[in-house]
């Protein structure tokens, strides 16, 4: 057996372990999922400031603000602060439409980053609970209720919402969109193990005595949002999550926008995992650095292998033919052979074990289905994330460890300008 | 912060048993498959032990049969596209390898049967004995193994017997002997009793037996001829 075929099955092993791993945790908690659609009164309403930073926004901002309006919840008890970090386009102007708005207040700083513009937000904060919305992102009218009764847990110092792709359109949002739903699955899974490490851009709510006592967002690899939530487990603070506080989210429209978003989430968890690698396999740190971290960096291990694998395969299979070419010329290509035969079928371990993997990744997307939609629904979308993920993924899976070695940071707003010449 | 030990043993104990699951599966194909090799080799077996049978019956009359002829090389061909599919995939399968050294005892028959044809009946078949290794990796067995193919697509009364060198049996090795293979010279080939070793290409094999080429002749004629008639 080769060396690759060996890494192979440790990393599948490892891969069925987190799946199955998940599936008993779901099997165990289900009936702890609660999903509400009708509208709730809350007894006790906290005050709450929401941040939304923007960089390029002009066209989805006033969407993500005025879903906050919209939202069901006392207006005196929510304040909005919009920080325009230095757009070049004219989110600026698009905001005006709020200047005389009482519950919203609209700052322009110099681009300095997000985190430079969340903390700007967290500096003019007073209120019990914190949050950010990205200016992409809009929200459900009682997502915040929702939320809010996550905190009747004291305990409970962060809560992360449950992201849906909105209205998608092209092949890679809908891909999107069947990955969103796994996510919320995992998500709720990791919440139940205390094990979150990410509080998404989109919508994660804190309690704002979190930063006063662990410090204010730091640009951490351009994810500010997993460094948070590390920094937190470190500090012994739990995350939560909560699986009907609906957020809708605009998925990228294309390859290179996703391939362009994912270098960067990876390379930041990459980069994030090294900065906190104290926590990893440190049982007093529970779930997040037993298993969450550890996952994490197996599914960026068993990337690369599975691109190694199917590398090693093509290469083989084009340098036979190659050599069949130079050997006897084009006759054997000229007798395409239609015959089917299931004994040249490969039956190795390996065939089954991927089956087994896929079955156990599309109950994950269908369970996580339930939760958002209250069914689960098989639809195409699936099969396109399959397609577009392992295609593209094993691409910014390497581009993203290429960038942890050499140090090369892909920034947000750079990600920003770039859809901004797109469009 | 909790960490819930006994969910980890529990899911480990899962997966191992899904491993077990998906090494159980793949044992029950293996052996499906070994099991379809055995069946295609009885079969063969039949058809040499007939072909046999019936050339000794009609002595110098069979010399005009060529009942199943064509099949049975299909046959040959097909179970040897078979042994080594399984030799590369079924590693370590003691039943494949047991399969593999009967093919290779079939095929000392079937090649001694097609002597016996050619001795009383005149050239009919062209038997080429191909001997490769699997023991190391051999680059230049691998493309032999493609002009073989294809000589055989081009020229059916060609019969091509492969035999892996590093296999253990006593009737392979008296034939090595015979014919004085060695190892170090592998591909090695016996096309029509001329002993040839390293790599040939098509052309290459055409001019060491130029008679493929004028039985291939004779027999386009015939058919033409037979065309005509009818």
């Amino acid at each position: 057996m080769s060396i690759i075929l060996i890494l192979f099955y440790m990393l599948t092993f490892l891969a069925v372990f987190v799946q199955v791993f998940f599936l008993v945790t779901y099997f165990e908690n289900r009936k702890k999922i609660v999903i509400r659609s009708a509208p709730i009164e809350l007894a006790h309403y906290p005050t709450v400031t929401v941040i939304v930073p923007c960089y390029n926004e002009e066209k989805t901002v006033s969407i993500t603000v005025d879903s906050l309006l919209a939202m069901s919840y006392p207006a005196d008890k929510l304040r909005i602060i919009v920080v325009d970090d230095g757009s070049k386009d004219g989110t600026w102007e698009a905001l005006q439409q709020y200047k005389d708005n009482a519950r919203v207040e609209i700052y322009k700083k110099q681009n300095g980053g997000k985190h430079t513009a969340l903390n700007f937000g967290l500096e003019h904060t007073t209120s019990e609970l914190v949050g950010c919305l990205d200016s992409d992102s809009s929200v459900h009218p009682e997502a915040l209720k929702r939320i809010v009764t996550v905190f009747d847990n004291p305990k409970t110092m962060a809560v992360a919402p449950s992201i849906v792709v909105r209205d998608p359109k092209t092949i890679t949002e809908y891909a999107q969109r069947a990955e969103y739903d796994m996510a919320h699955y995992n998500k709720k899974m990791l919440a139940f193990m205390e094990g979150i490490h990410v509080t998404p851009g989109p919508f994660s709510i804190f309690r704002k005595k979190v930063f006063d006592q662990i410090g204010p967002y730091r640009k951490a690899h351009q994810t500010e949002d997993q460094e948070i939530a590390l920094r937190m487990h470190k500090h012994g603070l739990a995350i939560d999550h909560c699986p009907d506080a609906y957020v809708y989210t605009k998925g990228q429209q294309s390859i290179p926008k996703l391939y362009r978003q994912r270098v960067r989430w990876i390379y930041g968890f990459i980069k994030n995992a090294q900065d906190y690698r104290e926590l990893i396999f440190r049982p007093k740190y529970g779930a997040v650095g037993m298993f969450t971290i550890p996952s994490g960096l197996i599914s960026v291990s068993a990337t690369l292998v599975l691109l190694t694998f199917m590398v090693s395969r093509i290469y083989s299979f084009v340098s036979h033919k190659a050599m069949q070419l130079s050997t006897v010329g084009f006759g054997p290509f000229t007798r395409p052979n239609f015959s089917f035969d299931l004994f040249y079928v490969d039956t190795r371990a390996f065939l089954f074990l991927s089956i087994m993997l896929y079955i156990l990744i599309v109950v994950a997307l269908l369970n996580g289905r339930r939760m958002i939609y209250g069914r689960k629904a098989l639809s195409w979308d699936i099969a396109l994330f399959f397609i577009v993920y392992t295609i593209v993924a094993p691409f910014w899976v390497l581009k993203a460890i290429w960038n942890a070695v050499t140090r090369h940071e892909a920034s947000w707003t750079d990600e920003r300008d770039y859809s901004l010449k797109q469009i | 912060m909790k960490n819930d030990w006994g969910r980890y043993i529990v899911v480990f104990f899962i997966t191992v048993a899904l491993f077990a699951v998906a090494g159980g599966l793949s044992n029950f194909f293996s052996n499906k498959k070994v099991e379809s090799i055995r069946v295609a080799q009885d079969k063969l077996s039949t058809d040499i032990l007939s072909s046999e049978t019936q050339f000794a019956l009609l002595s110098e009359l069979s010399c005009t049969q060529d009942d199943g002829e064509e099949n049975l090389s299909s046959e040959l061909s097909d179970l040897s596209d078979k042994i080594e599919y399984s030799d590369k995939n079924l590693k370590g399968n003691a039943d494949a390898l047991q399969l593999k050294r009967y093919y290779s005892l079939l095929e000392i028959k079937d090649y001694l049967l097609t002597k016996k044809i050619n001795e009383r009946c005149g050239l009919k078949r062209i038997p080429v004995l191909y001997f490769y290794t699997t023991a190391e990796n051999c680059t230049e067995c691998t493309k032999q193994g493609y002009v073989l193919t294809e000589l055989r697509n081009k020229y059916p009364n060609m019969r091509v017997y492969s035999f892996d060198y590093s296999l253990d049996l006593s009737a392979l090795r008296a034939l090595l002997k015979i014919y004085r293979i060695e190892d170090t010279k592998l591909p090695a080939m016996v096309i029509n009793e001329h002993k040839v070793t390293g790599f040939q290409s098509v052309e290459d094999i055409e001019k060491i037996e130029p008679k493929i080429l004028k039985i291939e002749a004779q027999k386009k004629t015939t058919a033409d001829t037979t065309t005509k008639t009818q």
